[in-house]
């Protein structure tokens, strides 16, 4: 749990347990049977749009194959009741068990295709068990009864009971996703699905979150498949492994808000009572009529408020009052005071003898033909600032891409204080003391300044209290204190390359790569900047900058490496780098150089 | 005796497999206009096929409005009458709808726009499904014409195997060929197709060329409704089809297009050929209701070991 969520999440907890006991109070109100069904399928629904939303919503791995584990859980349920004869008490964990090894199956190989693929490839999963399970003539699967041993086999006369156990159900899966929400986790799957690489630059193993997600996603898939069979008695491929059943966890989630833990619940308040009444009421006569206003309904909520009902309403009543909310946010920080002490763990280690700390040797990558980095060598000593300059296509970024891990490397070392480097995952070389920044920023715009801050801190491995402390640290050592409390969303260009250099920062990096952090400023901006970096190094930080900005670069780097068509054109102090005559060359062409 | 049974099997499943195989393909060619080159997840692509099939019906069978033109020619000249229609239906589903979560206003944001494009076609796919099952009844229907009941006979080639081609799939074949060679040469060589291309590949250049780029969309959308459409209307010919016949096929055309490489309209092509085969030839060795299930391990198989698809250059997993 992160520190500071505390009252938050009390909060949340407060109104969950208001509306449960308001919902199930109504629930002594209604009679007809078909309303009481309608009752326990709202939370049913909502939970599995819950479920989804751990995977979909924060980590953004958009799945349209989640029906797997609703199905799955049906499954286990029904069948370990036929032919075992278990109660479902059993068969649901059991069902659980067996979705999170179908969703560890499952991710393996999916995992590695990103967007659109993976998206598609989590449609086939249902299908594919849909037909199978029809060839092995499971078409229509129904419960046995046994109303002896009633509450033993999870079968009651009282319908109410079963919306009871709907809503517990409900109240854990909202649990567990606001657990995820407030902890590293969910701040994690954040980061993932805002920009994987940036995540993994920030020491996030992007992998591990995204099974982890996919594999509690799809255990709370099958609580719900199990219990909606042992409501509705009777499973059928179509109705359990369907297509509709995924749709109906995407649309509840969407159309009541992605990513947050009451978007599908609201969504579920709304859509299926809305559904089952219009099918009661106006499906004899017009069969499909539901279908019809379930499609317009959810169509006027997308155009209207694209990330759902939640989020819309949220952003409108926190606009209305976001002077009051910023003060409140920023007042809420604890033990913002014993931030002000520097860390242990944040204290440069003393430099280790004479020896450079970063050493790239004979470094080349190749894209087919072309030799994007080709034996490129350099050596930055500690505390030194390296400019890296070139042309447009020099391949500076591949060469930060190579040396993050991001891009393997054809040939070629580089050792971070003599260790190797090359080889790892790029949230391993992070670990290993490698801050990055990239040249799009991308911020978490709905979450406060100080929790993007946090998830370079939780990168490098660090316990929640430090995470805190240091980001708080880093947001002080560029600047941007004062701002923590501020969704990013509302900040200037120049305040988010700031903010991405504090989350680089707060993984306590050794060496800093920054690639073109002044792009896009204006020149008084640029010095802000400017003199942020420079302070860094008189702090001790060792920083190796990718840049277009001439003059800017003339101030602030100790050293040039010059880099054209892959190949280290000249290395050496910036004013002798600049009347070299092979890099004004490169920079303005021969042409220039004879008119001189 | 049963070496020839194999061989009459075998030979009908290659023959069934490219017939069936390319008009899936065009079928794979309106979904590749629009998901493949434009990259707009649209759901409701079965449901265009469906309305292709019905459109060709009730124009030939029901509403008997080209019965003058007989049994024979109808079908076909009602099947291609659906490209308008839909084309038109497209383009307005585009104008009103697609485009506000799509294109120019998606470029950079947040899951480039895939969650409401999602929702969005999600829902027209429901609108149209029960929509259509209001209008047009969910009682199966087919187009008859005799057609379908005719077959040449090739053979007996080999130990008496003999080739059947079933009339109504044979033109069907020849037609939808014939549709996907316009559309190709359409798109290669004329202004609007390299417009088109432009638009999609990289809309905010585009813009800066003078592209009309909403406008590039919305007749690229249009073509993928339309071409989907005609498929529809051929396979009428030869399948019976209700409101919701969608379904069955969106999930082929889908494999069709990622198996044929993303952004290659000859690629959805063979995707769709592809399909095609898996199935035909799938159903010689496995139950019929484990057929769909072949098509869906072939599509993960390609997916995971060669996400670029069997004729895609360039891989874009990341």
């Amino acid at each position: 749990m992160r520190q500071g969520a505390g009252p938050h999440l009390r909060r949340s907890l407060t109104v969950l347990a208001a509306v449960s006991i308001i919902y199930l109070l109504a629930t002594l109100f209604v009679t007809n049977s078909y309303y009481q069904l309608i009752m326990t399928l709202v939370p049913v629904w909502a939970l599995f749009g819950v479920s989804w939303n751990i995977l979909s919503g924060y980590g953004g791995q958009l799945s349209f194959g989640h029906a797997s584990f609703f199905g799955i859980g049906a499954y286990t349920v029904t069948l370990a009741m036929v032919y075992w004869g278990l109660t479902p008490w059993v068969g649901i964990p059991l069902g659980m068990l067996l979705a999170a090894l179908a969703a560890v199956l499952i991710g393996i190989p999916t995992f590695r295709l990103r967007g659109h693929y993976f998206a598609l490839s989590m449609l086939a999963y249902p299908l594919a068990i849909l037909y199978v399970m029809q060839y092995l003539g499971f078409q229509e699967v129904s419960i046995p009864m046994h109303r002896e041993h009633g509450l033993a086999y999870m079968e009651f006369a009282e319908p109410r009971i079963y919306t009871l156990i709907a809503v517990l159900l409900l109240i854990g899966g909202v649990v567990v996703s606001m657990v995820i929400e407030n902890s590293r986790f969910g701040l994690a799957l954040l980061a993932i699905r805002q920009n994987e690489l940036a995540a993994e630059a920030a020491g996030i193993n992007a992998r591990r979150w995204k099974m982890l997600s996919l594999v509690v996603s799809g255990m709370l898939g099958a609580v719900v498949g199990g219990f909606y069979a042992r409501v509705l008695l009777v499973v059928t491929p179509e109705s359990v492994f369907g297509m509709l059943v995924s749709a109906q966890a995407v649309v509840v989630t969407l159309f009541g808000g992605v990513a947050s833990v009451w978007g599908p619940v609201i969504g579920a308040a709304i859509l299926v009572p809305l559904a089952e009444t219009l099918q009661a009421e106006l499906g004899t006569y017009l069969p499909g009529i539901q279908g019809v206003v379930y499609g317009i309904a959810i169509i006027a909520v997308m155009l209207l408020s694209p990330d759902g009902l939640f989020w819309t309403v949220r952003d409108r009543l926190l606009r209305r009052e976001t002077p009051h909310g910023v003060s409140e946010v920023t007042g809420l920080m604890p033990d913002a005071g014993s931030g002000g002490q520097p860390l242990a763990a944040a204290t440069r280690p003393a430099s280790r003898g004479s020896g450079p700390l970063l050493q790239v040797e004979r470094l080349s990558r190749s894209f087919g033909g072309l030799r994007a980095v080709s034996e490129v060598s350099f050596e930055i000593t500690e505390g030194e600032i390296l400019g890296i300059i070139g042309p447009n296509g020099a391949g500076k970024t591949t060469l930060f891409n190579v040396l993050n891990g991001v891009l393997a490397a054809d040939q070629g070392s580089a050792r971070l204080d003599g260790r190797p480097m090359l080889g790892k995952k790029t949230y391993g070389v992070c670990r290993m003391g490698v801050g990055r920044t990239i040249q799009v920023v991308r911020s978490f715009p709905r979450l406060p300044v100080l929790d993007n801050v946090i998830v370079g801190a939780y990168g490098a491995g660090m316990s929640d209290r430090d995470a805190i402390a240091r980001a708080i640290r880093a947001l002080e050592q560029v600047g941007l204190r004062g701002r923590a409390g501020v969704a990013a969303g509302q900040l200037t260009n120049k305040q988010l390359r700031l903010m991405e250099l504090a989350r680089a920062l707060a993984g306590n990096p050794r060496l800093l790569l920054l690639d073109e952090t002044l792009a896009g400023l204006g020149r008084e901006e640029c010095d802000e900047v400017l003199a942020v970096l420079a302070q860094l190094r008189a702090q001790g930080m060792t920083i190796c900058i990718i840049e277009h900005t001439m003059h800017a670069m003339m101030r602030l780097a100790d050293r040039f490496v010059v880099l054209d068509h892959g190949r280290v054109l000249a290395t050496g102090l910036p004013r002798a780098v600049v009347e070299d005559a092979s890099v004004i060359e490169a920079y303005l062409g021969k042409k220039w150089l004879t008119r001189r | 005796m049963d070496l020839g049974i194999l061989v009459e099997n075998v030979l009908n499943a290659v023959t069934a497999g490219v017939t069936i195989g390319c008009i899936y393909g065009l079928m794979c060619i309106g979904l590749g206009l629009i998901f493949g080159i434009m990259r707009i997840v649209n759901f409701a692509q079965g449901e265009l096929l469906m309305l292709g099939m019905f459109t060709s019906f009730y124009l030939v069978s029901e509403g008997r409005i080209l019965s003058f033109l007989g049994p024979y020619w109808g079908p076909f000249i009602g099947a291609m009458c659906a490209a308008p229609a839909l084309f038109a239906g497209g383009a307005l589903l585009h104008r009103f709808l697609i485009s506000r979560v799509s294109g120019l206003r998606t470029v950079g944001s947040l899951d480039e726009g895939h969650f409401g494009q999602l929702i969005v076609t999600l829902g027209i796919s429901l609108i149209l499904q029960n929509g259509g099952q209001i209008l047009f009844g969910s009682t199966p229907v087919a187009v008859r014409t005799p057609l379908s009941s005719q077959a040449f006979e090739v053979g007996p080639i080999y130990q008496g195997a003999t080739v059947f081609l079933n009339k109504a799939k044979l033109v069907a074949f020849f037609v939808a060929v014939l549709a996907a060679v316009v559309l190709y040469l359409v798109l290669e060589y004329t202004r609007l197709g390299k417009a088109l291309r432009a638009a999609a590949d990289n809309p905010t250049a585009a813009t800066y060329m003078g592209i009309d780029v909403d406008r590039a969309y919305r007749i690229a959308f249009g073509l993928g409704s339309g071409i989907t459409a005609v498929a529809g209307g051929l396979m009428a010919t030869y399948i019976s089809f209700g409101p919701f016949v969608g379904f069955d096929y969106v999930i082929i055309m889908y494999s069709g297009v990622v198996l044929g490489g993303m952004g290659s309209i000859f690629g959805a092509f063979w995707g769709g050929v592809t399909v095609g085969f898996v199935q035909q030839f799938s159903a010689l060795v496995l139950p019929p209701q484990l057929q769909n299930a072949a098509i869906f391990v072939v599509f993960l198989m390609i997916v995971l070991l060669r996400p670029q698809g069997l004729f895609g250059r360039s891989a874009e997993r990341a």
